[in-house]
């Protein structure tokens, strides 16, 4: 255990340091992360006064408040695996990692985490913004703040079990940015970034509880809202422990497949 | 002493299934509905074994099945058949006491972060290698001496030359001091100077740490220097096992005699086949066997300045066997 901490510790300060060479990229990358929630929140906001009031149980001032949260929700769980493998498997440097006496995924695990680090500022300040534009109907409560934060662990640690997972792609074809831009529509569609979920249609909202997408945003924003029942907050517990469950056996499963088929075929 | 082998393989063959389709678009549509499929024998039934502590070259044309046994011997790929063991550990099984007591440093870009210094990777290795703190800053001191790391060390990584990255990516790898080494080409595109340098201390590292080391390299150089032994592979099967003096003692049938003379006046085409002369210099191919009585000739016919008598280049040895196992 002490071993795997010190691990963490290194990566995160060798990904801090990565990253912070590339200022530049950073802040492109901030306004793509910010322009993003903005836009829906824009369109939204205008669709509910048109509509007289409300959309779905949102008034402008909710949409505000439910897209200032998803965006630092967002920001907290989301991760670039994909490009990652994608590149790992072109570039031929997996084979460096698996020479590691260590599970590859700590060092993508603490790599994410201190990009998190790094942006957290901007992006607590880009939110701090949008508050003062747009008014958000945002009021906070201690149980509601209290459940958020492992509602919120629980969906980084499942977004990037399911991410990684799918990133596994990689070893089986070489077009795996096709298969990411598939799961990037599921994850906007279902996960309440394009719209909250009560918005959508009945039978997509049922699709959207089935997969984990809406787990690992929609539901934590919900929570930290009050739009949720105390039931809803345990039925989301418990899927979400469900999803990390899967998530952990779907990894270690496609990690043997994804190593077994690199060792048969090299690359 | 130590009587198992540091590295044994038996038998060990790797086959890989490739699609293949002639060229053009029509073959191209072709291979959306059917792939023909042919197998490829990279490595086609090799046995050897490396005793802890040798330092032996594994040579072989490109393509030969070096860097596919190498990664077999690091537990990157899997044998399709055979016996492999490294330090008594099946390397397909990746279990990580083996990782930990193994190295293997193939290309340019494999140990260190690209955006930050060496000495921050280094630390990382250190936690990844789960290296005592101790042991980390004697065998880091060691290194940086031995390499001449210390004017590096604060460069991030992308901004060091070929040579400076690869000191820095070998120190990376021998970090954790592992007992058994795999170098693939660890001096390809280097210049002389740090070639020398490279081969120095992979040689004082062996003698230090009493490390296997099996080495991959086009520069007879670097296997003249380091390895008495070598091991030649060609189209997956071992060609040549043994000494680097028996080799060039069974595949060389001449010797090269150099004469010097006031001038290139005499004729000495009865002796064997002149292959040039320029003032004075005048080199002769013989036969083996005729080397003693040719030069005993020479020696009493001309007014001989000096003479030696050579094997042929390294690298000439090498190309004949290679064309020996090609035909």
């Amino acid at each position: 255990m002490k071993g795997l901490a010190d691990l963490y510790l290194q990566q995160l300060k060798t990904g801090v340091a990565s990253m912070l060479q590339y200022r530049g990229a950073l802040v492109i990358w901030l306004i793509g992360n910010v322009l993003e929630p903005l836009i829906y929140l824009v369109v939204w906001s205008t669709v509910s006064r048109s509509a007289g009031g409300t959309v779905g149980g949102y008034s402008a001032r909710d949409f505000a408040a439910y897209y200032i949260v998803l965006m630092l929700v967002n920001q907290a769980t989301f991760t670039w695996v994909m490009y990652e493998f994608d590149y790992r498997i072109r570039e031929g440097t997996f084979s460096a990692d698996l020479l590691h006496p260590v599970h590859p995924i700590h060092a993508d695990i603490a790599e994410n985490l201190s990009s998190k680090v790094v942006n957290l500022p901007f992006v607590a300040a880009a939110a701090a913004g949008l508050a003062a534009i747009f008014h958000p109907a945002l009021k906070l409560t201690l149980t509601a703040v209290a459940a958020f934060i492992p509602a919120l662990v629980l969906a980084f640690l499942v977004r990037f079990l399911v991410d990684w997972t799918v990133a596994l792609g990689a070893f089986w074809t070489v077009r795996v940015s096709a298969i990411n831009q598939i799961h990037y529509m599921a994850v906007l569609f279902f996960s309440g970034q394009i719209a909250p979920l009560t918005v959508l249609p009945r039978p997509l909202q049922v699709v959207a509880t089935v997969l984990p997408f809406r787990w690992t945003i929609g539901f934590p924003v919900e929570l930290l809202l009050g739009r949720l029942t105390p039931g809803q907050v345990l039925t989301g517990f418990g899927i979400q422990a469900a999803w990390l469950l899967a998530a952990a056996l779907l990894v270690r499963f496609a990690w043997r497949a994804s190593v077994k088929r690199y060792s048969a075929v090299g690359a | 002493m130590n009587t198992t082998p540091a590295i044994s393989l038996r038998d060990l063959k790797k086959t890989y299934i490739v699609s293949e389709r002639e060229p053009g678009l029509r073959a191209a549509l072709a291979s959306l509905v059917h792939r023909r499929k042919s197998e490829v024998h990279a490595v086609d039934g090799i046995t050897f074994d490396l005793a802890p502590g040798e330092i032996v070259g594994f040579l072989g044309p490109n393509g030969a099945g070096k860097t596919t046994t190498l990664k077999m011997l690091s537990g990157l790929l899997h044998p399709t058949s055979g016996e492999l063991s490294v330090l008594s550990y099946v390397p397909s099984k990746r279990d990580r006491a083996f990782l930990r007591q193994i190295t293997l440093v193939m290309g340019q870009r494999n140990q260190l972060v690209w955006d930050i210094p060496p000495s921050d990777s280094f630390e990382l290795n250190r936690a990844i290698y789960r290296i005592p703190l101790a042991d980390y800053r004697k065998t880091l001191d060691e290194l940086v001496a031995l390499l001449e790391l210390e004017p590096l060390l604060g460069k991030p990584v992308r901004n060091l030359s070929l040579g400076e990255r690869m000191k820095c990516e070998i120190a990376a790898a021998l970090l954790h001091r592992p007992a058994v080494v795999f170098l693939d080409e660890p001096t390809i595109g280097l210049d002389v100077t740090m070639q020398r340098r490279i081969r120095t201390f992979i040689a004082e590292y062996n003698r230090l740490h009493g490390a296997t080391v099996l080495l991959t390299s086009h520069y007879m150089a670097d296997v003249e220097a380091l390895c008495k032994r070598v091991i030649i592979i060609h189209r997956g099967r071992l060609l040549f096992d043994g000494e680097l003096a028996a080799l060039v003692q069974r595949f060389t049938a001449h010797k090269t005699i150099v004469v010097r003379l006031k001038d290139c006046a005499a004729d000495l085409g009865s002796c064997g086949e002149v292959v040039s002369c320029e003032d004075g210099r005048l080199t002769l191919r013989v036969p083996k066997a005729d080397t003693a009585r040719v030069t005993g000739q020479i020696l009493a016919d001309l007014p001989v300045i000096d003479l030696t008598v050579e094997d042929p280049p390294i690298e000439e040895v090498i190309e004949r066997v290679f064309a020996q196992g090609a035909s």
